[in-house]
């Protein structure tokens, strides 16, 4: 159940994020979600895409030093204390949050999540009835 | 003023004659001393009795930093440890520094230097020397401490740093000599116009300036922000430390004492001796050193030999002031840095070597070195935190090996220009 997440290092120099989404664009990938982590000389853009291996491959070639890494993700009610449900599994069982980034949409908020331990924290999400977040779904999102 | 006019104004005739003699003796003992040296000339079939003019120099093949780092650390002395009364170094590759040796002699004879040094920019026994070279392992502090005791100045040992510090120690104590090197005698000035001190409020009469390579232009800045006379010194840790060369108030050349070292000018490519007024590398003969006599001596300092009398009075073979190097070594604050030694420290950290680039700058008068990384497959992590910690031990590494620090850039790959498939490595924005 594990979401294959492309990171991309990127230099804070204007243009830059444009670039990736250009090289994506041209190679008709589809971007379901992303974040950006910054500080003050680079970022590292993380990002849920249709089609990972094609996107990383097409990163690479472009000269660009992109990783993939696992995450989870899940489905949370898109209501008050939806999140919270889901963030007292994980600190009731010890798993700290390396980071993590949400979309919301109608009903449903999407949540990925970066931890140490991705097969121990979708075994404990899923003991407790949280919603664990399809990969293809994520991809296809 | 002349310290001692015997040999500083010495007939060059009677010069050779004692440079004879003393490298004559010099080659006794490195042969008998030194394994390294005498294997050298067995293998070339030459006997210590052959030797009888410095004219013979050239037989001789010359001797490198690498071959320092080779008999590391004291495989090259030529004294048992027992006669050894002093260590320095200077900061080496992969983590071994280089380390020279002195004997009691050798410390009263670098004294000597230092103290024609000093009294060729004017200083005597009345004046207060406010030294501002670090004081430990790097030769600029104790070597020009020494000589300033030497002439019955007044010593301060400052020590390097605390700029506010160093300029009170001025208005207060009166300090009428300064020593460091130009780039800090420059900051000093600086911080001395930004708190509002008039120079003509301090006592300073002239500056002894060093370490460094620094420029016409900057001597001029110095005159005129500290209202001194700015004289320059040379030398180098593996020869001695400052006082192999001191320049005098014509400030045309600094005199090379002779009567200890031997200068030569070759070409560094195909190592053939250069005549006098041509510019090359700079090769050390030391003729009378006791525990650590080198035999021509690669310096690596572009510069050139003029053998005109000089103004001063003083007969002794002057250079010009150091015009660059033949190698690739950097001198940041005073500090030997060779790319390759940060390369080693890349490669322990990184586990690769990731393409590199270092930029040198001087900001506010002070050496700033940049290192931009650009950030590979091997080391990127999608965690800021590991990226953050990845930059700081390479800035700890690098801080511990080389002692200056570094401010670390990560940057994207294919970021640092190449040419001829190999990446560019250094680029010095100072203006010498």
């Amino acid at each position: 159940m594990t979401i294959k997440q492309l990171s991309v290092f990127l230099e804070n120099t204007s243009g830059r994020l444009a670039e990736v989404t250009r090289i994506l664009a041209d190679a008709k990938i589809n971007i379901s979600a992303f974040s950006l982590a910054d500080t003050a000389d680079y970022g590292i853009l993380r990002l849920i895409v249709d089609d990972p291996v094609r996107a990383e491959k097409m990163l690479h070639e472009q000269g660009c030093t992109v990783h993939t890494t696992d995450v989870v993700g899940i489905y949370v009610p898109h209501k008050p204390g939806g999140l919270y449900k889901a963030l007292v599994v994980l600190a009731e069982n010890g798993i700290s949050i390396e980071y993590m980034y949400a979309f919301a949409s109608r009903e449903k908020a999407m949540v990925i999540l970066r931890t140490e331990n991705i097969a121990h924290t979708i075994e404990a999400l899923q003991k407790s009835g949280i919603e664990i977040l399809n990969p293809s779904d994520a991809y296809n999102a | 003023m002349i310290w001692n006019q015997y040999i500083e104004c010495m007939d060059r005739e009677q010069l050779q004659q004692l440079q004879n003699r003393r490298f004559a003796s010099m080659i006794e003992r490195i042969y008998c001393n030194v394994p390294f040296y005498r294997k050298r000339m067995q293998s070339l079939g030459i006997e210590p009795g052959d030797i009888t003019s410095i004219d013979q120099l050239k037989l001789f093949p010359f001797t490198t930093k690498q071959d320092l780092r080779d008999n590391y650390p004291f495989g090259l002395f030529a004294v048992p440890p027992s006669e050894v009364v002093r260590i320095h170094a200077s900061s080496g590759t992969t983590g071994k520094p280089t380390v020279v040796g002195y004997t009691r002699k050798d410390i009263n004879m670098w004294a000597e230097m230092v103290a024609r040094a000093l009294t060729g920019a004017g200083a005597g026994k009345n004046d207060i020397v406010q030294n501002a070279y670090g004081y430990g392992l790097f030769t600029g502090g104790l070597g020009l401490h020494y000589g300033a005791e030497r002439i019955g100045a007044t010593a301060i040992p400052m020590s390097g740093g605390n700029t506010q510090r160093q300029i009170q120690m001025m208005q207060d104590l009166g300090s009428t000599i300064l020593s460091c090197t130009p780039s800090y005698a420059l900051y000093i000035a600086e911080t001395m116009e930004e708190t509002g001190i008039d120079p003509s409020t301090i006592k300073l009469k002239a500056g002894i300036f060093g370490a460094e390579p620094w420029t016409e232009n900057m001597r001029k800045e110095i005159e005129k922000k500290l209202h001194i006379k700015a004289i320059d010194i040379y030398g180098l840790s593996e020869i001695m430390g400052p006082g192999v060369a001191v320049e005098c108030l014509e400030q045309k050349g600094l005199h090379i004492c002779e009567d200890h070292f031997i200068p030569e000018i070759i070409d560094p490519n195909t190592l053939e001796p250069l005549p006098y007024g041509s510019v090359g590398e700079l090769v050390i003969t030391c003729i009378t050193k006791e525990a650590l006599p080198l035999l021509r001596y690669r310096t690596r300092d572009l510069t050139r030999l003029t053998l005109d009398k000089c103004a001063c009075g003083r007969t002794l073979v002057r250079m010009d002031k150091v015009l660059g190097r033949s190698d690739d070594m950097l001198i940041i604050r005073g500090v030997n840095v060779f790319p390759s030694q940060i390369e080693s420290v890349l490669l322990e950290i990184a586990e690769t070597k990731p393409h590199y680039l270092l930029i040198v700058d001087r900001v506010n008068n002070l050496d700033v070195l940049e290192i931009w990384i650009e950030v590979d497959d091997h080391f990127f992590s999608d965690e800021v935190k590991q990226l953050e910690n990845f930059q700081k031990r390479i800035q700890e590494r690098i801080e511990s090996v080389l002692s200056i620090s570094a401010t670390i850039k990560l940057v994207e790959p294919k970021t640092i220009e190449r040419s001829d498939g190999k990446s560019k490595r250094v680029i010095d924005k100072r203006k010498f």
